[in-house]
């Protein structure tokens, strides 16, 4: 088993899934993205852990993306059997951004899930554990975003 | 070498502070001196003047040379902190040890950036410890929030707006373990500056 381009992967999913696979994002991008439909992530997640051509074993990274009319979910996947990466993106809208959970696919993803919820404030469905991580569980907003208001004092004490 | 059998050879010691007879003509002309206050108080022998100036010495001679500090660190200091308690720079010869409870500790060296959420936990660590206790704030980050002041929405600005008090600053980025005796020093300066008694000066 060799590792595949990011262009084989992308051509892969798109023969199983059709319309959920919009995009691959290859200029500019290490690794390059292949953007998906929001609903269908589970599926092509535990599609790209189980095949025995793509094998992702490691949910590395799970980022939060504000572009300020729209957010983004971005998941970089590693194969450590075969040694190739790639990136999912799923674009989200701005008001109410939802995705289900990768947690049942990847373990790792509960933690990641939390840190993009308390940070960014994407709502992931289904989660074993939607609470926030870093911040306190009473903490209002949501930092990371562009449009975030600096509170005046947290518990009395000035920020 | 021969020596004379008439010199001692070496100088009897004396004790600053166990020797003292209390007559302040014949008192030794130094830091003692300046210690015999006197404070009104009653007893149940009537109403008097109670001579505490080597109580308050001796008092504050006990406190300063036994200073525990809580293992505290949410930080990179922790890390200088860690190497001074070493071998190397060894805290323990000024008294420093560190205890892993506040209930067993005097001095709260608090080493690191305190975010929001942390607030909390250090304000209890504090209020667990007994009196009297002491505070260190070590660091750029204890002292005003250091790189995070400004545009930081998690990071408290300074550990003395979420304590009572604050009696030694360390300056740095992280100090360097000297820093931290110099501070430790400079808390035992104020602690023998301490007047335990209360009541009215004679």
């Amino acid at each position: 088993m060799k590792p595949l381009t990011a262009q084989e992967i992308f051509e892969k999913l798109k023969g199983k899934f059709g319309a959920a696979v919009v995009e691959l994002q290859a200029e500019g991008f290490n690794p390059p993205f292949v953007v998906v439909a929001p609903g269908s992530i589970q599926a092509i997640g535990r599609f790209l852990k189980e095949d025995p051509e793509l094998l992702f074993g490691s949910l590395m990274c799970t980022s939060g993306v504000d572009y300020k009319d729209k957010f983004a979910v971005a998941y970089h996947l590693h194969s450590m059997k075969l040694g190739h990466k790639i990136g999912i993106k799923a674009f989200l809208p701005h008001d109410n951004p939802s995705i289900p959970t990768v947690d049942v696919v990847w373990k790792a993803a509960i933690y990641q899930e939390r840190e993009t919820y308390d940070l960014v404030g994407i709502v992931f469905e289904g989660s074993c554990d939607p609470n926030r991580i870093l911040l306190p569980d009473d903490w209002e907003g949501h930092p990371l975003r562009k449009d975030y208001k600096y509170p005046e004092q947290y518990h009395g004490i000035k920020i | 070498m021969s020596q004379d059998p008439a010199k001692p050879k070496t100088k009897p010691i004396k004790s600053n502070i166990f020797d003292i007879v209390p007559a302040p003509k014949e008192l030794p002309k130094n830091v003692l001196q300046k210690n015999f206050e006197r404070v009104r108080g009653t007893c149940a022998g009537g109403e008097g003047f109670v001579q505490v100036g080597i109580a308050d010495l001796f008092i504050n001679w006990c406190r300063k040379s036994s200073l525990w500090y809580l293992f505290y660190a949410t930080a990179c200091c922790g890390i200088e902190l860690m190497q001074g308690g070493a071998s190397k720079y060894d805290f323990d010869r000024f008294g420093a040890v560190f205890r892993a409870t506040p209930r067993q500790a005097d001095m709260l060296l608090v080493c690191g950036t305190i975010s929001h959420k942390m607030a909390e936990r250090v304000q209890r660590l504090y209020h667990q410890m007994p009196e009297p206790k002491w505070v260190v704030a070590i660091g750029a980050c204890t002292i005003t929030g250091g790189p995070f002041y400004k545009d930081s929405y998690c990071v408290v600005k300074g550990v003395d707006l979420i304590l009572p008090k604050v009696d030694v600053y360390v300056p740095g980025c992280p100090p360097r373990p000297e820093a931290f005796i110099e501070g430790i020093m400079n808390l035992q300066k104020l602690i023998m500056q301490t007047k335990n008694f209360g009541g009215q000066k004679a």
